[in-house]
């Protein structure tokens, strides 16, 4: 099987995120960058299938700036086998339409996929969409939110946990499948996965490479601007008391003083 | 005045809430139409509601297809195409964001996302709440019929009658690329309020220790009518199910008050409650970061606190 995993790098979120208050865009180097943790949770479930597949293979696909190469290296060093890298300064300023574009672009590049897994949800922007977008771009049907995946010759069948329920649902390959938080526990990469990772074929392509129109991704084909953004001062701390045995009456009573019960 | 399109969020033949605050967001644009898309027979058991809160027109959009979400996909675009709305409005949810996602693309349309408020005048702009809260940020969109996905919760309901006319709309057949649903369970909701609803929310965390004690979270939970809710640790720990977590990974959380029990307040789950307009905080470790934003805090042990509280609370309540 040919399985291509999206992975995306973010800000850490151990570090605080902010806003660019000129452009409203991510500022990218106020923070730590590290590769996604629910990117981790899609490339460990694509391990498992190639694992139960022989013969498979797994690429990783990003976009993103020069540095999403770390990133890059996490998931090879944990077992992925390839990559392709696609980075160009026009991409700077992309929304969330010409992102799953590119996307799409770049995974045609791979030759005949059977899959791609992709986190539901990145931690940075939470636009939880890119990975469906992607399918109907591609035309091929959209298996979001999996707990569990079983990929069983040519269909696959997903269990999607939201917060509306449980739904059971198949497709024939090939076929998106993005997972959820819950759906397995990411390996450490080990000291031979991380030496093997830096020989690994990493493929940089730029926009003209991936055939890719400048005018349609980055600021330029934004199909919505930021007008403005600013910070939200933070909450102050209040009162603190240390309980001498009256900690829920001093609860209640404050409780009241603010007309809450 | 243009229309506006309201995708309905329907579960065992009634309106969901959060399509009653779609409704009212799309009058600042527009002329609300709702759209019901559905197994035969579903738009008459919603259209009375759909009317009471708004909806001038219901387009009844419906079909026996077992195509996941795509269904909504079709029938989004091809109202997109004859109606030429001013915007297309679907709720935040897992569902709403997918097609909401899907339907941008296809349409070519901005896709302004999870959105807490919205405006109309010289073209559609909304406002993000993004971060936890952290950044206030507005958006325009720069395209027609730009689609739009509120955050449940975020818009107050103001039901003002509409005409409610019903026109049938076709819906196309499946294109055979779609995922099929094998089987749904939904979620079954029990007698305390839903968690992203809730005006009081009652957390607890890994302090909380076991899945049983969990009881005295509950217990203080009850006494003010509040949802549950957990930290990641008290779930990954098998404390309380998944879908209670609170934060970055977990749901977003605005109510007016939110009490923290045994939970430290790490930057994650801040990022999911910090937004509460009265925040209070247990816990035994005096330099516990929950502390930096509690409105109050008390510095003890839960296990004594809040049965106290409860106490205190039922008393009030006489
Ligand atoms: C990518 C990512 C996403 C994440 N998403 C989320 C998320 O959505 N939600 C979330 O909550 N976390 C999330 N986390 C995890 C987060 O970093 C913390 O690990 C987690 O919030 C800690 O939960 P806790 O406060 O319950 O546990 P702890 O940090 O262990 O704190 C327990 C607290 O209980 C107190 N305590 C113990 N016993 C008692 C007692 N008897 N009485 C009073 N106090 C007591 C202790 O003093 C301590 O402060 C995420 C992490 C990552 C990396
Ligand atoms: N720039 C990107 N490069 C690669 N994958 C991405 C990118 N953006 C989003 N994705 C994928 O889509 C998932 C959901 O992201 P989002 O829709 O941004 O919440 C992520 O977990 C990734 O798997």
């Amino acid at each position: 099987m040919n399985i291509v995993v999206l992975v995306k790098q973010v800000p850490d979120t151990y570090s605080e995120r902010k806003l660019d208050a000129s452009d409203g865009r991510l500022d990218r180097d106020a923070t730590d960058a590290v590769l996604d943790e629910i990117n981790e949770r899609a490339v460990e479930a694509a391990l498992q299938i190639k694992e139960a597949n022989g013969g498979s293979e797994v690429t990783v696909v990003t976009m993103g700036p020069d540095r999403a190469t770390e990133a890059i290296r996490k998931a090879l060093s944990m077992g992925a086998d390839k990559a392709v890298h696609l980075t160009d300064g026009a991409l700077a300023g992309s929304d969330a339409v010409s992102t799953a574009k590119a996307l799409a672009k770049v995974i045609g590049t791979v030759d005949g996929f059977d899959l791609v897994l992709a986190g539901n949800e990145a931690s940075d922007g939470r636009g939880g969409a890119t990975p469906a977008m992607v399918a109907d771009l591609l035309g091929v049907p959209a298996l979001t939110h999996a707990r569990e995946i079983t990929v069983d010759g040519s269909s696959v069948t997903v269990r999607r946990e939201t917060d509306d329920g449980v739904t059971v649902l198949t497709a024939e390959l090939p076929a998106v499948v993005s997972v959820g938080e819950k759906i397995n526990e990411p390996r450490y990469p080990s000291f031979k996965g991380i030496m093997a990772a830096k020989k690994k074929p990493v493929t940089t392509l730029s926009l003209a490479d991936a055939g890719i129109d400048a005018g349609e991704v980055g600021s330029a084909g934004a199909l919505s601007s930021v007008t403005s953004a600013q910070p939200k001062p933070p909450k102050s701390a209040g009162e603190k008391v240390i309980d001498e045995g009256d900690g829920g009456q001093k609860i209640a009573a404050f409780l009241v003083s603010q007309k809450l019960i | 005045m243009a229309e506006v399109l309201v995708l309905v969020d329907h579960v065992e033949g009634e309106v969901k809430k959060s399509t009653f605050e779609l409704l009212t967001a799309a009058r600042s644009l527009g002329e609300p139409s709702a759209v019901v898309v559905g197994a035969p027979g579903t738009a008459q058991k919603l259209s009375a509601a759909l009317a009471a809160n708004g909806a001038e027109k219901i387009y009844v959009a419906e079909t026996d297809r077992t195509d996941f979400l795509t269904p909504q996909v079709d029938v989004l675009a091809a109202l997109v195409g004859s109606a030429s709305p001013t915007a297309v409005l679907v709720s935040a949810s897992a569902d709403g964001k997918e097609i909401a996602g899907r339907l941008a693309v296809r349409t070519g349309s901005a896709w302004l996302n999870d959105v807490i408020g919205v405006a109309g005048g010289d073209g559609v702009s909304a406002t993000h709440s993004v971060f936890g809260g952290a950044f206030i940020a507005e958006a325009k969109s720069n395209t027609e019929h730009p689609v739009i996905t509120l955050r449940p919760g975020a818009v107050d309901v103001e039901a003002t009658a509409g005409a409610g006319t019903e026109q049938q709309v076709e819906v196309p057949a499946a294109s055979g690329r779609g995922a099929t649903v094998q089987s749904t369970e939904p979620i079954v909701g029990g007698d305390r309020p839903e968690l992203t609803e809730a005006s009081v929310v009652v957390s607890g965390g890994r302090g909380v220790g076991s899945a049983d004690d969990f009881a005295v979270v509950e217990g203080l939970a009850d006494a003010l009518g509040a949802a549950v809710g957990a930290s990641r640790a008290a779930v990954d720990s098998g404390y309380y199910p998944h879908q209670f977590q609170v934060g970055q990974t977990g749901k977003t959380v605005s109510p007016q008050l939110y009490i923290a029990l045994g939970i430290s307040g790490a930057i994650q789950h801040r990022a999911g409650m910090q937004t509460s307009k009265t925040i209070i905080a247990v816990n035994k470790d005096a330099e516990a970061p929950i502390f930096e934003i509690a409105d109050f805090g008390v510095v003890g042990d839960l296990f004594q606190v809040a049965p106290q509280l409860k106490e205190e609370v039922a008393k009030r309540k006489g």
